[in-house]
């Protein structure tokens, strides 16, 4: 068979499997892309025409997600986390070890076709950075002289998994994951990392009725773990009440705030805690169906899930008459992400499970009143469903009592950079920061970065603030940053993240982020003065504001908040105002002979004396 | 007819309809509201910002947020046109625009807004991408170094022609308008009496050999701010 032919079979072979649906692209395109190494022209045709499709909106889809590719591809993709904290562990020597040894440059494919060699944002491993996807294996703390031997042992045998010589501890060894990645869990609390026996929290919340198990949820004061902390039983209540026949239920497990993991080590040691949440919250809001949306990061512990998810079935824990209860059908499908951060931004996440580019959707209307397929939806985050679990088996009042007052339960923090300690840690809300970096080993710290990049950087002025919604709020990044290190280049770092996964939607995200990181670093190279302070200020004020979505609301962070916090930072590094302005030019001289050509004067720099030109008009740009 | 209710565009009260945006609804009442990505008759969109408005305190896009009861909308303040102002200049240093040789000069959206601001040059440094051209077709061409995404080509094809001439790819800064066809505009089933050719705001896509039919001087915004014809509504009511 030619190789046209080839192609032709197995990408219909592929459509068909997925009965031509459309809202399955996600899931095709990456057969598409496992199997031939790309998805070239000819394969975006031949998807369209399977599921009756343009092709300009499959090639819309396929140029969207870091995953995938519309040139060739190596058979092996090494994807070098590029994060920050990455960068600080040495991921840089790292890369040019690999580039070396490879012979090629990131963004390259070596000449035989077998790897090619790319830069990835945060995989959710920065307590073992740096670290690196080969294929859908993780490798972590990778050394420069491991690196070497990666790419030579690659050579050897072509297999990721052969580089996984140690097993992680607890589900990490799973012979369905078999990965080297470590929990580090460093603090447990009774909430999400406590044992919980299954379908207890289930037959609980069957015995009342769904708006009981609202109520239940709203007593406990649950509020959203994912970053934004919008009341859970809120809403489910507008989800469950909103118009429609279907519902749905979906985990948000894209888990891209770099600096967070929290949700990757309760995916590996509390699947089950999480999809009896998730159970829970279809009974609660009439959903028959629940999405687990994971990040393309975290494929490798998929099968594993899937095992889970049979295991529930197999015990009446899914499917129909949960628990015995009648009328009560509930299941649950895994859709896999394809490396974009803003997937984990509610509406794009959405876009993203129907097959579309992950770009947000104009609100209103809410999920809750059309979210997936125009249904009513509730999106929820993994450790929320945790906690509702935890809250229908051990009761509200538990939950409610634990933490502060303003805040409910604990909350999962995922610690990374510069402290002895990093990992997994489960406190009550009300702890402070600086009691977390004591825990943590980071008595040294000058900067810590609360929230991920769309947080806050913040300094020893705060480190006795509290974590709960109403001061501190973080959805669990903690990075830490030590006395070495450079937090405008850290911000700047942040800054690329912002630029890379911004969806392009909206111009002051698409343009105002590019625009932000220029004049940063013109500040870091010595050249900027006071204005550019100002510059910097105002801009990010517009991108804050004018944004569509949570993105570009909070991507100008990383420089307001070090602005604010570490402004001497800046102002160590500006031109000094006599540097600033030659006094020796003459401004007005050297336009005279351009005004004498253009018959009006210089918008800018007006006459001193005040003259007008009588042609002189309005703007023009 | 509809219910209709009140609510307040600075300190002016406008009558509204369930199911009217804060913009049509300004617009109905000889309001205007600047905007770029917003074309009449097609689905809102939401990307250029350009109608962002304060409601009740918040910035929102007018042309997509529904006009509601009692809103507070701050329009024509000065913090509100300064986000505007911003987002303007934004999209001229974003891509490559020399108005100067650009034949919808005095025709353009984009221009309009800026004359209507009173920009006279962006205050951020251009970036001067690499975009391409795409001259493939007989009557028509698309020059990607003026094109804003304001996605009224791609909507005005698949809403109005029943096409799909254009669509988004690539994501952030490398977002670009692409055909629906493996190379260039010719292979696709565009014609140059497709509402999505007219849908342009700017000089993007353009129809061939019709160039300076309406000379310099005597073009929509030659005399007259953009705008005001909304504007004029207002005054014409008032008479
Ligand atoms: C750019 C962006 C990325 C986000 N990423 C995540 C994420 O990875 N996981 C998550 O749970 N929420 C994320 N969120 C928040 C979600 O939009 C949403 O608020 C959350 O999933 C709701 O769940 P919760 O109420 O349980 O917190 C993100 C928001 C934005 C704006
Ligand atoms: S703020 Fe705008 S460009 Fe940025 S991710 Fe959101 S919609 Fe996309
Ligand atoms: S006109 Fe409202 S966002 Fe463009
Ligand atoms: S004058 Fe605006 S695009 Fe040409």
């Amino acid at each position: 068979m030619s190789q046209d032919h080839e192609l032709e079979r197995s990408v219909r072979a592929i459509c068909q499997a997925h009965d031509r649906d459309a809202g399955r692209l996600l899931d095709i395109v990456r057969q598409v892309q496992v199997r031939e190494g790309q998805v070239s022209g000819a394969a975006l045709d031949l998807i369209a025409e399977e599921l009756g499709q343009q092709r300009v909106e499959v090639e819309g889809v396929v140029s969207f997600y870091a995953f995938f590719s519309e040139e060739p591809q190596g058979r092996i993709v090494i994807r070098l986390c590029g994060d920050v904290i990455d960068r600080m562990q040495g991921a840089e020597r790292v890369g040019k070890v690999l580039e070396d040894e490879l012979g090629i440059r990131f963004g390259e494919t070596t000449e035989d076709g077998l790897i090619s060699l790319e830069w990835t944002a945060c995989i959710g491993m920065s307590d073992q950075a740096p670290a690196a996807l080969v294929g859908n294996v993780i490798v972590t703390q990778l050394a420069t002289d491991a690196a070497r031997d990666l790419v030579r042992e690659l050579r050897k045998h072509g297999d990721p998994q052969r580089l996984v010589r140690t097993f992680g501890d607890g589900n990490n060894a799973h012979e369905r994951v078999r990965a080297m990645v470590v929990n580090n869990i460093r603090q447990a609390g009774p909430v999400i990392l406590a044992e919980m026996e299954k379908g207890s929290a289930i037959r609980k919340s069957v015995a009342l009725s769904p708006a009981e198990v609202v109520r239940a949820v709203k007593t406990a004061r649950l509020r959203g773990r994912g970053g934004a902390g919008f009341p859970t039983g809120m809403k489910w209540q507008f989800t469950r009440t909103a118009e429609g026949d279907t519902r749905y239920i979906i985990c948000n497990a894209d888990e891209g705030e770099p600096g967070t993991f929290k949700d990757r080590v309760i995916l590996t040691e509390r699947p089950h805690l999480l999809f009896e949440g998730m159970t829970i919250a279809g009974y609660a809001i009439g959903a028959e169906k629940g999405i687990l949306y994971l990040r393309a990061e975290y494929a490798y512990l998929r099968s594993m899930l899937e095992e889970v998810l049979d295991t529930r079935r197999e015990k009446g824990l899914l499917g129909a008459h949960i628990c015995g209860k009648e009328g009560f059908a509930f299941d649950i499908r895994i859709q896999l992400g394809a490396g974009a951060y803003i997937c984990g931004e509610e509406t794009a996440l959405i876009s993203s499970a129907e097959g579309l580019r992950g770009d947000p959707k104009n609100r209103p209307p809410f999920p809750a009143q059309k979210g997936y397929k125009g249904c009513p939806s509730s999106v929820n985050n993994v450790e929320t469903l945790c906690c509702v679990a935890r809250i229908m088996d051990n009761g509200a009042g538990w939950f409610a009592q634990l933490g502060s007052e303003c805040s409910s339960g604990t909350k999962l923090f995922s610690v990374s950079g510069d402290c002895r300690s990093p990992g997994i840690y489960e406190l009550p809300f009300g702890t402070t920061l600086g009691e977390l970096l004591e825990l943590v080993g980071a008595g040294d710290a000058v900067g810590v970065q609360v929230g991920g990049p769309s947080g806050k950087m913040v300094g020893p002025a705060d480190f006795d603030r509290e974590f709960c919604f109403d001061d501190l709020a973080t959805g669990g990044s903690i990075m830490v940053f030590g006395p070495e290190r450079d937090l405008l280049e850290v911000a700047s770092g942040f800054m690329d993240f912002f630029i890379d996964e911004s969806c392009g939607y909206c111009t002051p995200c698409r343009v105002g982020n590019v625009l932000l990181k220029e004049r940063l670093d013109k500040v870091r190279a010595g050249l900027a003065d006071a204005s550019d302070l100002d510059y910097l200020e105002r801009l990010g004020e517009t991108v804050r504001t004018a944004s569509r979505c949570g993105l570009g609301q909070t991507s100008p962070n990383p420089i307001l908040s070090t602005l604010e916090n570490f402004r001497p930072l800046y102002e160590a590094r500006l031109k000094s105002p006599d540097e600033s302005l030659l006094a020796t030019f003459d401004i007005q001289g050297a336009l005279e002979e351009s005004r004498g050509i253009t018959g009006r004067d210089s918008l800018h720099f007006r006459r001193e004396d005040g003259r007008q030109n009588s042609q002189e008009k309005g703007a023009t740009a | 007819m509809s219910e209709t209710f009140t609510f307040v565009i600075d300190d002016k009260e406008i009558e509204g309809c369930f199911g009217q945006t804060i913009l049509e609804a300004a617009e109905e009442a000889g309001v205007y509201i600047p905007r770029l990505c917003h074309l009449k008759g097609l689905t809102p969109f939401g990307s250029c910002r350009v109608c962002t408005c304060m409601v009740n305190g918040r910035a929102m896009a007018a042309c997509t947020q529904p006009a509601a009861p009692g809103m507070i909308v701050e329009n024509a303040s000065e913090r509100v046109t300064e986000i505007r102002k911003s987002l303007v200049e934004m999209l001229f240093v974003e891509g490559n625009h020399f108005c100067m040789f650009c034949e919808r000069s005095g025709d353009c959206e984009l221009q309009g807004l800026a004359y209507r601001f009173g920009i006279a040059a962006p205050r951020y440094p251009y970036l001067f991408p690499e975009r391409d051209l795409d001259a493939s077709h007989d009557d028509i061409f698309i020059d990607r170094n003026r094109c804003v995404l304001c996605g009224r080509c791609v909507r005005a094809s698949r809403e109005k022609d029943g096409k799909h001439v254009f669509g988004f790819v690539g994501r952030g800064p490398a977002k670009r308008v692409q055909v629906n066809a493996e190379a260039a505009l010719a292979e696709t089933k565009v014609a140059v009496t497709d509402e999505a050719v007219a849908a342009c705001p700017v000089g993007a896509i353009l129809k061939k050999r019709t160039a300076y039919r309406v000379p310099v001087g005597e073009r929509r915004y030659d005399h007259e701010p953009i705008g005001s014809d909304i504007e004029k509504r207002r005054t014409a009511a008032a008479e």
